[in-house]
């Protein structure tokens, strides 16, 4: 093991370490604490000056419960919820078959095609952005969910075909053999033998996918403008004009904000940091 | 079974041949529409001078002579800001790396708590990019914001906050976008010291390697896989910095904090009318840069295929 395992260096290191470790945090996560203390505060510590010191009151249920009953905020969280769901759905769906397809299969243009999908997944997203938004607006689709979710389904399958064909290649492919001489379908194959096998990569991608979508600013912008389907990545910006200058909503609106995909980690940080890692580094 | 061995159809005798096709055509489908062809098309938009809405009218290449001065114009001065600014962050972004490296190396112990501190480590990654941006505009607040309140316990006065002054704002931005992106490479290092083979490591150090040497000859060579994961998606997090800029300065102030996805976005979807054909050229320039790193890629994961046949 690299570094040095403290348990081997003196007893002196050890406390330092233990001690320091709580201090490197609290540092690292400083600019987040300051908005959670912000979001506790009362209106009146902002007018004072009183920025960063103890609050004077503790206000955390008028604010949170003015974020959530006298602003658009639940719509917009709804909103985001209706857009990565579906997202999240359709591309595994549709990784999974071409996954497969490129996991198991020997023929021409294979790799090829691979090579497009990843290299699809890598451009910016500006070069794409007038035609998919010229093609939402003449499919009617423009500030609508599923126009966002049709745009994210295609996008996010080239990350996720990367991901499920290496994960499928990486089977044992006996199995596959042995079903075939057994005289079973493909599609039986893929349903009954390959994909009981994925459920590592699917549970991965899964939550993987769910953070992207919820935390997409970009497509939000260019393809919704109004509280009928813009998520809330988007929508934050306009609730800030709402409570302009009250950084104590601004503050309780983010936490909102941020709170599903930082559960989602907490709840499925295994299969999340699998995800990240590509599967490369095991 | 014997059921399909009597009649074998057309489709039975080539299923090895049809079936990928069959499983690859939806995903095809939708990659072709949303995103291969518009590349295509985003390339014929920037021959063209067009507002989105009314006919597209051939203006040949110029469009990209006025965003690169050639013939008797100068070159575009928003442009040129914007590309200077896209080469500071793809520089120091990198800087995420190291530090990523840094905090794993910190982080890789096993005394109680570690597995929790290591999660709250990684927690500002998970965060929307609009809220770490709103965060940090809230941290640089002239006067009030924790940073000037903490720099001027040493007495630095910054003019007009960190994002008030053109010659900081893109500075604080970049601090802003690598405190996520430390964490991503944070996360893949720790993974990556996971597997390093501490058989290597042990006759290492029975050599008398130690610290920095151990570091550099054997610990990272084991973590070449990390690092190229880490590289690539940094510089793409680089390329794509848009939501900080729009969040936090769009694009101020003086147009000092522009990046060119963000200078394409603005001509194209502005207040001041759509350029879609101006926007278009900005996205193909933006594109090539991109084109060099994905071909350096490719090549790398090529190398990888073939060795692993």
């Amino acid at each position: 093991m690299f570094p040095t395992p403290i348990e081997k260096r003196p007893r002196s290191a050890q406390i330092t370490y233990q001690a320091f470790l709580p201090f490197a945090l609290i540092l690292w996560l400083l600019p987040l604490l300051a908005v959670a203390l912000f979001s506790i505060k009362p209106d009146a510590d902002f007018t004072n000056g009183n920025y960063w010191g103890v609050p004077s009151s503790f206000e955390a249920f008028t604010n949170y419960g003015k974020v959530f009953f006298e602003s658009n905020m639940p719509r917009y969280l709804l909103n985001s919820l209706l857009i990565t769901i579906p997202t999240v759905i359709g591309a595994v769906a549709l990784s999974c078959m071409a996954g497969f397809a490129l996991g198991v299969y020997k023929f021409k243009g294979n790799l090829l095609i691979f090579f497009i999908f990843i290299a699809g997944n890598f451009v910016p997203f500006q070069i794409l952005m007038v035609p998919v938004r010229d093609l939402t607006v003449s499919m009617n689709l423009y500030d609508t969910k599923l126009g966002l979710v049709l745009f994210h389904v295609a996008f996010q399958t080239g990350f996720c075909t990367l991901f499920m064909r290496n994960f499928i290649r990486a089977l044992p492919f006996p199995l596959i053999e042995a079903a075939r001489v057994e005289g079973v379908a493909e599609w039986r194959i893929f349903l009954y033998v390959v994909l009981p096998l994925m459920k590592p990569a699917l549970a991965a991608l899964a939550v993987l996918i769910f953070t992207f979508i919820w935390n997409d600013y970009f497509w939000a912008v260019v393809l919704t403008q109004g509280p009928d389907a813009q998520p809330v990545t988007a929508g934050i910006t306009e609730f800030n004009s709402q409570f302009r200058a009250a950084y104590h909503l601004m503050s309780a609106g983010s936490i909102v904000a941020a709170l599903p995909p930082v559960a989602m980690f907490f709840l499925m940080q295994k299969h999340f940091i699998a995800g990240l890692t590509l599967g490369a580094v095991k | 079974m014997s059921s399909a061995d009597t009649n074998r159809g057309w489709y039975k005798r080539n299923e090895i041949a049809i079936t990928p096709w069959l499983f690859l055509l939806p995903a095809m489908l939708f990659f072709a529409v949303y995103v291969i062809i518009p590349i295509g098309q985003s390339f014929w938009i920037s021959f063209h001078q067009w507002d989105g809405l009314g006919d597209k009218t051939w203006v040949g290449t110029a469009n990209y002579e006025r965003l690169l001065g050639i013939g008797d114009q100068n070159v575009d001065r928003k442009f040129e800001v914007s590309f200077w600014n896209n080469l500071r962050w793809l520089v120091l972004y990198l800087l995420a790396i190291p530090a990523g490296l840094f905090i794993a190396l910190f982080l890789n112990q096993t005394v109680f708590g570690i597995r929790l501190y290591k999660s709250l480590f990684f927690f500002p990654f998970v965060i929307s990019q609009v809220v770490v941006g709103l965060v940090f505009s809230w941290f640089y607040l002239p006067n009030d914001g924790l940073f000037d309140v903490i720099t001027g316990w040493f007495g630095i006065d910054v003019s007009g906050g960190v994002l008030g002054n053109p010659n900081t704002a893109t500075y604080g931005i970049i601090a802003a976008g690598l405190w996520p992106q430390t964490a991503y490479c944070m996360i893949l290092y720790l993974t990556g010291l996971n597997a390093v083979d501490p058989e290597q490591v042990e006759a290492a150090r029975l050599d008398g390697a130690k610290g920095r040497k151990m570091l550099w000859y054997v610990i990272l060579p084991q973590l070449k896989p990390a690092t190229f994961i880490a590289f690539v998606v940094t510089i793409i997090g680089a390329l794509r910095s848009f939501d900080l800029i729009s969040v936090m300065t769009n694009g101020g102030p003086f147009g000092s904090t522009r990046v060119l996805s963000f200078y394409m976005f603005e001509e194209s979807l502005s207040e001041f009318g759509f350029r879609m054909g101006y926007g278009a050229a900005i996205a193909v320039v933006l594109f090539f840069i991109m084109l060099g790193f994905i071909v350096y890629f490719l090549w790398s994961m090529y190398q990888d295929e073939k060795g692993a046949r």
